[in-house]
């Protein structure tokens, strides 16, 4: 889009408010207003409070995997509507626009490459497109994922952002975690190791299945995973939830994750992990 | 005394106009000719309505306080039951009941949600909404029948794990996904039952199986209708919709291929008669365990897996996928 074709009456209203949002960032854990380019020179991290920003599929693979490694598979597999599900929409826009705003046919990318030299088969969700929620294709490109590392002897790392199955599509997105975890158990006779970082946020029904079956989880710093959303049991059990409720930090003090991992250092300790998981066996 | 639902009751008016025609003067030849008009009205009637339910009043039938649960099931289907308790790590969970049985003269483990009998059971019992516990114990038994050899069978009905704090500080999400994982590879024959409310991943934690029946009117979504429609309609009366759109009934998954077979239940539903449910039950849960009873374990995981490896809904242009459901 132009410059030109951007001066629309309600930007114009809110002129004032864009230049703060263009220019500045509110980070969403310590409310801090930070200075736009500071987070991007610090690999989106809050410099206050460590809160790691959500990352794109292509940034993420960027901070990831070694230069030019990366190939993607299967890019084509696309959502259908099962259930010819509506709400306030019929699901199928809902696609068609989360397909047009991030240029991929679903939630997941899924495909190969390679961290320190390791070469390995990967996952990364998208939050932008549904709140990264686990349909038929998430799952089916997990089990694919999942497939060609069983066929090439090689380690599966997944990097989660969700939150849960999606609803569209009803029960065929509840199977979508007996499928996946039916995948991960392959993948664990097979001995080939299974990596998992949760990024901010994981809940749902992905938490309750890939999520949570890694032979290792990370978590990055401040993110939220859980089963039930906070305002879900904030609303059951009628009380404030304690400071922190959730959050990596919490999980790993609760023995439910391995250990947190700064993006500055998830490069050289998924290919250290990786090296002592699979090296001279 | 039958407890009436909302949608009956225009049934209930004319079960009482009967009630009240044959307590009054039952012996006169009209007022016995105008009974029998009414109950031959009373049973079109009741025909006319149960056979065309929509989705939200068969939600409200699958959650029927009558309904029969894992607990009566128990004392209908099998013989010597003993219930064994414990996760030996944290405690006893009572929204999940477990065992071990006959049913036709082999053992078999018995797992599966308990909503409860009663105000005070209910509250015990958590209203059928386990903590992790529950599943570590399910799992614990599967395990155990594995070992002795035992086909395993669950009672699937709740309305969902339980969203509490000490279920997300123990785990409750790795608790679910452990279940899925191990009941995928479990090396023993798994029949799953979805008798009332199949909610969610709360339910599926227990319905990884060779074969998924389920019963007429019960339910089994990805979310209640009531969470959904606060989510998606930003109002949650308008879980009738949501219940309709999310395709939740037996018939539907079936047409879906998540569900092997539906069991019918009595006219009414299965808490008008819960003997007549058991025995309809009984009599397709024996076809299908003996099925698998006679197949190879090992070809039974790879059957198993392939199931579940199918259940998509996914297009890919290039190349026709048979692999994956049609949309019908």
């Amino acid at each position: 889009m132009g410059w030109f074709t951007k001066a629309t009456s309600s930007d114009t209203e809110k002129g004032k408010l864009n230049i703060v949002e263009g220019m500045w960032r509110k980070c969403p854990h310590c409310r801090a207003i930070i200075y736009r380019k500071e987070i991007e020179r610090n690999e989106q991290v809050c410099p206050k409070c460590e809160y790691h920003f959500p990352l794109s599929v292509p940034e993420r693979l960027a901070k990831l995997v070694d230069e030019g490694s990366f190939e993607e598979w299967d890019a084509e597999v696309s959502p259908m509507d099962p259930l010819g599900f509506v709400d306030s929409q019929p699901y199928r826009h809902r696609l068609q626009s989360a397909q047009e705003a991030t240029g991929q046919k679903d939630a997941l990318v899924i495909g190969k490459g390679r961290i320190q030299d390791i070469p390995l088969t990967l996952g990364i969700f998208d939050f932008r497109f549904m709140g990264g929620s686990m349909g038929s294709v998430v799952g089916e490109k997990i089990c694919r994922a999942i497939d060609r590392a069983l066929e090439g002897h090689l380690p599966f790392l997944l990097v989660t952002t969700s939150g849960g199955a999606r609803m569209q599509e009803g029960t065929l997105s509840l199977m979508q975690m007996a499928k996946t975890a039916a995948s991960l158990a392959q993948l664990d006779r097979a001995r080939l190791p299974f990596l998992s970082l949760l990024a901010d946020p994981t809940f749902g029904g992905v938490t309750a299945s890939v999520a949570m079956l890694g032979d290792v989880i990370l978590a990055e710093p401040r993110a939220l995973i859980g089963f039930a959303g906070p305002r879900v049991i904030e609303q059951t059990i009628k009380q404030r939830l304690p400071d922190g409720f959730q959050r990596a930090e919490f999980l790993l003090e609760r023995g439910m994750i391995d250990a947190i991992v700064h993006r500055r250092h998830l490069r050289a300790t998924v290919g250290t992990i990786l090296r002592h998981l699979t090296v001279g066996r | 005394m039958r407890d009436f639902l909302e949608f009956e009751k225009p049934l209930k008016e004319l079960a009482d106009r009967i009630d009240k025609l044959t307590k009054s003067e039952p012996d006169k030849p009209a007022v016995q000719r105008l009974i029998r008009i009414l109950k031959t009205r009373l049973a079109r009637m009741e025909h006319d309505l149960y056979s065309s339910l929509t989705p939200w009043q068969r939600t409200q039938l699958a959650r029927h306080p009558q309904r029969p649960s894992i607990v009566r099931y128990v004392n209908l289907l099998f013989r010597d039951f003993i219930e064994l308790h414990g996760d030996r790590t944290f405690g006893d969970d009572h929204a999940i009941v477990g065992g071990f049985a006959s049913f036709e003269g082999r053992t078999v483990c018995v797992i599966g949600h308990e909503k409860g009998q009663g105000v005070k059971d209910r509250i015990r019992r958590n209203f059928g909404m386990p903590h992790p516990e529950g599943y570590r114990k399910a799992l614990r038994l599967m395990k155990l029948a594995e070992k002795f050899h035992r086909p395993v069978i669950t009672f699937i009905d709740t309305p969902g794990a339980y969203p509490g704090v000490g279920a997300e500080e123990r785990g409750q999400a790795e608790a679910i996904a452990k279940n899925l994982f191990s009941m995928a590879t479990l090396r023993v024959p798994i029949v799953a039952i979805i008798t009332g409310e199949g909610g969610s991943g709360g339910a599926l934690a227990l319905g990884v199986a060779d074969r998924v029946l389920m019963l007429e009117h019960a339910i089994y979504s990805v979310i209640s209708p009531e969470g959904c429609a606060a989510i998606l309609w930003n109002d949650a009366s308008k879980a009738p919709e949501a219940a309709a759109a999310l395709k939740m009934t037996s018939e539907e998954l079936l047409r879906l291929g998540i569900v092997d077979e539906v069991i019918p239940e009595p006219l009414g539903g299965a808490h008008r008669n819960h003997e007549a449910m058991a025995a309809q039950l009984a009599k397709t849960l024996s076809a299908h365990l003996s099925a698998l009873e006679a197949q190879p374990i090992d070809n039974l995981l790879a059957d198993r897996y392939e199931k579940y490896r199918r259940m998509a809904a996914v297009a890919t242009p290039h190349t026709s996928s048979p692999e994956c459901l049609p949309p019908s």
